[in-house]
């Protein structure tokens, strides 16, 4: 027989002045199952706190309902008084009649006629209330950080100056992402790979970093505190422990002109490479596709040429098991292919170029060695044309969004142009100049007043060629005119979108995404660096455009939640969620498909010699966060809530 | 003259959305009609046609579902979930005679507590026009009638 505890709280005279306590304490204390129905001025004050437990004490109570303020004020209040005098924590209800009756309504007979309702109906919930106890999961004290751009070495760097164990995961030959790709940064204007460079060394160097590059995750098991990763590390057909970077075989490598991927088509390289001069780790890799010997089968000139014997043309892909506790998703973002802007003549005039593509230019180390120069002839353009939104806040092109950094590197572009090429002329046009940021708006105005951009609000139609130059046919939106421009090189603000695989891979690691394949965040606002998956973080521009202070910050912070994570050796958690009955579940797994957080899984149920008698669903406890989805999901009811089961909430409404 | 008609209606709202904004009116002082009766979920993705049949059977005149806006969901999507679900149950309802008006559907989110105290006022507004829900009370009566030719 339950044995209820009924304490109605005055709330000094926030309750007490609405509704009829004396007469709510009276009328519950007839309540079946009620055996104390009480009221005082403050329950959550020390002295009310031990009332409680005297009360639970004495009485032997079997479930307690306070009728107060709302659960988020004091749930956890009562339930470490419940848990103090010896009552589960989770046999503890709290019925809101402060927020949701006596501060809204007028009428005192109706807010006890309703705060009469609200508490019977919670004793009848509390009356099926089932004993929980608080999830333990183990973590495992070693992140992964999958990525080794910017956003990736800062939240590596960040962990394991912490002193936690990370593995760093790249999937190109070199650490270095985007950003060792860029020439200066925006707004001071420093070199990019000087502030870039000394942290992949850093990181590379630091003890606490296992670093896996030409790597790949092939898949993630587990839940938060407990993955299991498996990475294939590709094959670089270089002994990376012999090899010491002296390039030999780079020099001799016959296949010289391979398009660099690193200098975006605008350089060469050879099929043993590394991508660029300050590569780390500084080892090659043997470009399978390109490499004479294995598509003749006859060459070998990088191997005869090292004198170290680092070069194996036998070795395969190896794949390596990880225990992970955290993961931090730095996957970055590529630009968008301009082939979807035909009438700019991308891929047809080999002077119309990238915003990357500019930057390789731009860049001492660059194909140029840092000279703005014509791809078609190598001469220096005096006139450039910048075009703005290339893609982005086009929803014709299938991106909505701003991409935010173009902005601010085309003005960075028309200074960097007119710095190195005096006398050249710009013209930049665009939709509106969107320069927020530390130093942004200051930097746009420097490049327009100081540098002499021309900025030019309008659209561009067509880019075609006449006479050796460029033709740029706009409008200027301010005069109202159709303009046209004679250009020697047009550069395109192309959009900042996903991964080309971002979707699979999302799918691999079980996070959400968006329409564009950005990952998505756990909140919007409150929760922008957790994924949808506990224990995964995202960081940089894999989540969405961001630029390089944006793409730390948020590093910085991802790493900050996997130490939180680490600071324990076992995580605690509510015990609020989804458990399946195995004897009555057919094994539909509706379940599997409504389940946002692929808590569920298939379990085998076998006999005692080992045969399989059915598979059912098995709710993973780290996983689940109990939504609850997968309870009304369920077609044999064998799914239910912890906290808020089907007779809790049916008997919650027959108490109404 | 008589009274006016007091309706009865039972919310089923989410944790994280429009039970914080209905803590928000609170706090807020706003003052609203007495006729709603909250029932607590972690998201609306819990809640099922069950919920609203049985509350309709205890002798609710209307049922209201609230939860967080589209798309932003503490669960991600269980409100999608709830909103799929409610269309085909609507048309269900439909069938069964029960006018679907008698069900509301709406999001509040955890800032919307000037929301929240307009749309309960509306709602009981809205469900003191339909009148009191004696169908399923007419209906046992019937059923409990001895059978004649």
């Amino acid at each position: 027989m339950a044995k209820i505890g009924v304490f109605i709280c005055h709330c000094g005279e926030n309750i007490a002045a609405k509704v009829d306590c004396t007469k709510l304490a009276a009328a519950l204390g007839e309540h079946p199952g009620v055996a104390v129905s009480v009221e005082y001025k403050y329950f959550c004050s020390d002295p009310g706190q031990e009332s409680v437990k005297k009360a639970i004490r004495d009485n032997n109570l079997s479930g307690i309902v306070i009728a107060a303020c709302s659960p988020r004020m004091h749930e956890a209040t009562f339930r470490k008084a419940c848990a103090e005098a010896g009552l589960n924590p989770y046999l503890c209800e709290i019925a809101n009649i402060r927020e949701q009756c006596s501060w809204v309504h007028t009428d005192g007979d109706m807010a006890t006629a309703k705060a009469m309702d609200i508490v019977r109906s919670m004793v009848e919930k509390v009356k099926r209330n089932n004993k929980l106890q608080s999830i333990e999961v183990p973590v495992t004290r070693r992140a992964l950080v999958i990525g080794g751009g910017i956003a990736g070495l800062q939240a590596a760097l960040d962990i394991a100056n912490a002193g936690q164990e990370v593995v760093l995961v790249e999937r190109e030959p070199s650490l270095g992402g985007h950003m060792a790709q860029l020439s200066e940064t925006f707004p001071t204007l420093d070199c990019s790979q000087c502030i870039m460079t000394p942290r992949m060394v850093e990181t590379a160097q630091h003890p606490k970093i296992r670093l896996l590059t030409y790597a790949e995750v092939e898949s993630v098991d587990g839940y938060i505190g407990n993955f299991k990763v498996k990475i294939r590390m590709k094959s670089r057909y270089v002994d990376m422990n012999t090899c010491t970077g002296c390039g030999d075989c780079m020099t001799k490598c016959p296949a010289k002109k391979i398009s660099s991927e690193f200098d975006c088509g605008l350089g060469k390289r050879t099929a043993i490479y590394t991508p660029f001069a300050q590569s780390v780790p500084n080892i090659p890799v043997i470009d399978k596709a390109s490499c004479i010997y294995f598509k003749n089968g006859k060459c070998k000139m990088c191997q005869k040429s090292c004198q170290l014997n680092s070069i194996n043309f036998e070795m395969q892909d190896e794949f390596i098991d990880l225990e992970i506790g955290a993961i931090v998703v730095a996957t970055g973002f590529q630009v968008q292919n301009t082939a979807v802007y035909g009438e700019y003549g991308y891929g047809k005039f080999p002077d119309v170029i990238t915003g990357l593509q500019f930057e390789r230019l731009a860049s001492a180390s660059g194909p140029t060695a840092g000279k703005i120069l014509r791809p078609s002839d190598g001469k220096e353009p005096e006139n450039v044309v910048f075009i703005q939104c290339a893609g982005s806040r086009d929803p014709s092109k299938g991106v909505r969004y701003c991409s935010k950094i173009c902005c601010m590197y085309t003005a960075k572009h028309a200074m960097l142009y007119a710095h190195k090429v005096h006398g050249g002329k710009t013209h930049i046009f665009y939709m509106d100049i969107r320069a927020a940021g530390k130093g942004y708006d200051e930097f746009t105005r420097r490049a327009i007043e100081e540098d002499e951009a021309s900025y030019v609000r309008g659209r561009v139609s067509k880019v075609w060629q006449e006479n050796g130059k460029l033709m740029v046919r706009g409008v200027d939106t301010l005069l109202g005119k159709p303009v046209t421009v004679a250009a020697d090189m047009v550069v395109l603000a192309t959009a900042m979108v996903s991964q080309p695989n971002a979707k699979e891979f999302a799918k691999t690691i079980g996070i959400a995404y968006d329409e564009y394949g950005f990952y998505n965040e756990a909140h919007l606002k409150l929760r922008p660096v957790e994924s949808s998956t506990a224990g995964v973080f995202l960081a940089g521009a894999c989540q969405s455009p961001k630029d390089i202070p944006d793409s730390v910050a948020q590093a910085s912070a991802s790493a900050s939640k996997v130490l939180a994570l680490f600071s324990k050796e076992k995580l605690e958690r509510e015990p609020v969620i989804a458990v399946n009955n195995e004897a009555t579940c057919a094994g539909c797994w509706g379940c599997v498909l409504a389940c946002p957080y692929n808590a569920i899984e298939k379990k085998d149920i076998r006999d005692r010699s080992g045969r399989l008698i059915k598979q059912v669903a098995y709710v993973n406890p780290g996983l689940c966060q109990g939504c609850g989805t997968c309870v009304t999901f369920c077609r044999s009811n064998s799914l239910d809530l912890a906290g808020f089961t089907e007779k809790q909430i049916f008997a919650e409404v027959m108490g109404l | 003259m008589s009274e006016p008609f007091e309706p009865k209606i039972v919310a089923f709202v989410c944790t994280y959305c429009t039970y914080a904004g209905a803590d928000l009116a609170g706090t807020s002082r706003l003052k609203y009609a007495p006729n709603v009766r909250i029932v607590r979920l972690p998201c609306t993705g819990r809640i099922s046609p069950m919920f609203i049949l049985k509350a309709l059977q205890k002798g609710a005149d209307g049922v209201l579902i609230s939860g967080c806006h589209p798309g932003d969901c503490h669960f991600t999507h269980g409100n999608y979930h709830a909103r799929r679900r409610w269309m085909v149950f609507r048309a269900l309802l439909d069938f069964t005679g029960i006018s679907p008006e008698r069900v509301k559907f709406s999001w509040i989110s955890a800032a919307e507590g000037g929301k929240f105290a307009d749309l309960i006022n509306s709602v009981t507004e809205e469900i003191r026009n339909l009148g009191p829900f004696d169908q399923y009370q007419q209906l046992i009566k019937e059923t409990e009638s001895p059978a004649t030719l």
